[in-house]
């Protein structure tokens, strides 16, 4: 249960970051823990007490049941290649941003109005 | 005849990323075609009607991941690959002043590719992860000017819009955690026969939040006017269009009313978020001097007319949302794209209080305005009357006599800020700055034609005879929520 509840912790403590700080960079890294926090509950999710990887090592007599899912795992591979390309573009619309305004505050930030 | 809405454009975005670096024509070429091609399919399949599913890989649903174009998914496939088609056609002639056009080819196909696709499959998971495409493509896009402002709303949209999406992608976790499935359909069956509980509840809510930032409705609209008016103006016109329908709507209609099963207090939520948003956008858009941004705040009022549609839980309550999704959807890209043609002859200046007397020097631009305008503010031949009309007569019949109220009053008040931007921009003297301004390129002129065309056509939806074969099977896949499920799974 305890490891349920630290993966919530820091789901919002990524949310926290994004909704706090005030610098570009640190807005990122608050997105990357929530993303990293989701993956981590998904690893749970298909956990199991005491099973293998999911692979059948002899096929005369599968065990599916003592393996852990599978699926969670597949799902991770996807949501860490789009949370990567998200990152990169965040990042480099950050990198853009310094040369135009010439600060990470997002307080500085403040053509867009009403 | 279903995977080919992902696989062309997505073909077509390759190539163009291949050989659009040393030909400017082939990327022209391939986007045009790649997305006439997808209109034609549509219509094909609109007149076809009926369900139509394929398997991936041969994979049966519970296993393996499906496409299911039903009523709803048609109807929005539909309206994806026309306005998709016209704004390529417009692009074409707005893109000139960017450098790097093929990039804006490229993702521009991207996005057509991720929301044909989250409007096609029967997977959970898989719609997450072809929201989130469509988003990528989409921020890149808003961005595509880099400056200021363009890049300021370009991560502001990026940031809200992904947290949104972690919070969907929470509410699958815990689904697939409680049903052992990912499969729409399949979840549906097993949802049904477990006792209802506090988990769904919790679900409905994470997901109420994921696909409203999506989709704009008011506590979540923050990004929308900064993102709307800053992207081009073609792109503009596919956000509030398309893009918002497409994989905010629709995902939120396809998984309350198909997957949990709409309740009371579903309806109740969209019910206030709707007449909140209807209110907030309604207003805030009248003091607006920057015409994309009214026009992108004018896109949360109707979007707040859709959702309050809905949420009254009646049929001709949800006749009348998906009529006038229609209607919004040709109507506002044909606004933005009036708007992006007067922006780009007055040399990016975009406050209408610095315009005037448009109109005797662009007299396309200006008459397709005008037929825009009358469409969302509601004057009657146009399809944008007949569907506030049912709105307001479907809020009467469920005893929503506030709400009704509310309606008519915005929507007058949308009369009126549209009238503004017709006096300041298209009426009046012309200043001698703007002596020497032109009339839009001829392809960004017969996209805006075309368009308006449309506007005045949809008044026809309500004929019966269009209405059963355009609207009625959508409607009934929200009215029997169930039948869905059914559909895939015999």
């Amino acid at each position: 249960m305890i490891e349920y509840i630290l993966t919530f912790i820091l789901f919002t403590l990524g949310l926290y970051a994004i909704l706090i700080k005030r610098n570009l960079i640190k807005i990122i890294i608050g997105l990357s823990i929530m993303e990293y926090s989701m993956n981590v509950f998904l690893i749970l999710v298909g956990y199991k007490n005491g099973a293998t990887i999911p692979v059948f090592t002899s096929l005369t007599e599968p065990r599916p049941d003592a393996m852990v899912d599978p699926v969670v795992q597949a799902m991770i591979l996807t949501l860490v290649v789009m949370s990567l390309a998200v990152t990169f573009l965040l990042i480099t619309i950050a990198m853009r941003i310094y040369d135009k305004y010439g600060t990470y505050d997002i307080r500085e930030l403040n053509k867009l109005k009403g | 005849m279903l995977p080919l809405f992902i696989i062309i454009p997505l073909a077509g975005a390759f190539i163009i990323s291949v050989t659009g670096k040393y030909s400017r024509k082939v990327s022209y070429t391939i986007t045009w075609l790649v997305t006439f091609v997808l209109m034609v399919l549509s219509l094909k399949l609109l007149i076809k009607g009926g369900f139509t599913s394929y398997n991936i890989g041969g994979w049966a649903p519970p296993l393996g991941i499906n496409l299911v174009a039903d009523g709803l998914s048609i109807l929005i496939l539909v309206i994806i690959n026309t306005i998709v088609f016209v704004a390529a056609n417009y692009s074409i002639g707005y893109i000139g002043k960017y450098t790097s056009k093929w990039t804006y080819f490229a993702l521009y196909l991207v996005m057509l590719a991720s929301m044909n696709a989250a409007v096609l499959t029967g997977d959970l998971f898989n719609l997450l992860i072809w929201i989130e495409v469509g988003g990528v493509a989409s921020y890149a896009l808003v961005a595509f000017g880099t400056r200021a402002e363009e890049l300021e709303a370009s991560f502001k949209y990026a940031v809200l819009n992904t947290v949104g999406l972690l919070f969907i992608l929470m509410g699958v976790c815990l689904l697939y955690a409680y049903t052992s499935t990912l499969n729409m359909a399949d979840m549906a069956q097993i949802l049904a026969q477990k006792p209802d509980n506090k988990l769904i509840s919790f679900v409905i809510v994470l997901f109420l939040i994921g696909a409203g930032m999506k989709s704009a409705i008011v506590p979540f609209h923050a990004w929308l006017p900064d993102a709307h008016s800053s992207a081009p103006s073609p792109i503009s016109a596919l956000l509030s269009g398309v893009l918002v329908k497409s994989l905010g709507i629709y995902t939120l209609l396809r998984v309350m009313f198909n997957v949990f099963g709409i309740t009371l207090l579903i309806s109740k939520t969209f019910l206030i978020m709707g007449t909140a948003s209807i209110i907030l956008g309604g207003i805030l858009a009248v003091y607006q001097n920057d015409i994309k941004r009214m026009l992108a705040y004018s896109t949360i009022s109707q979007i707040g007319y859709i959702f309050f549609a809905l949420g009254l839980g009646t049929p001709l309550g949800y006749f009348a949302a998906l009529f006038h999704l229609v209607n919004h959807a040709y109507a506002k890209a044909l606004m933005f794209m009036t708007a992006g043609a007067v922006v780009n002859a007055a040399d990016d200046i975009r406050d209408i209080r610095e315009m005037g007397g448009f109109g005797k020097k662009m007299p396309v631009t200006s008459i397709t305005s005008i037929i825009g305008s009358m469409s969302i503010s509601g004057i009657p031949p146009f399809g944008g009357f007949w569907s506030k009309l049912l709105i307001i007569v479907a809020a009467i019949q469920a005893g929503q006599y506030m709400g009704a109220f509310i309606a008519v009053i915005i929507s007058i008040i949308t009369l009126s800020y549209y009238l503004k931007l017709q006096k300041h921009v298209f009426f009046g003297e012309l200043k001698s700055k703007w002596a020497g301004i032109k009339e839009a390129p001829v392809s960004m002129c017969v996209s805006m034609i075309v368009l308006a065309a449309v506007c005045i056509g949809l008044g026809l939806l309500y004929v019966p005879a269009l209405k059963a074969i355009v609207l009625d099977p959508a409607v009934n896949v929200l009215i029997n929520g169930s039948s869905y499920a059914d559909a895939v799974m015999k």
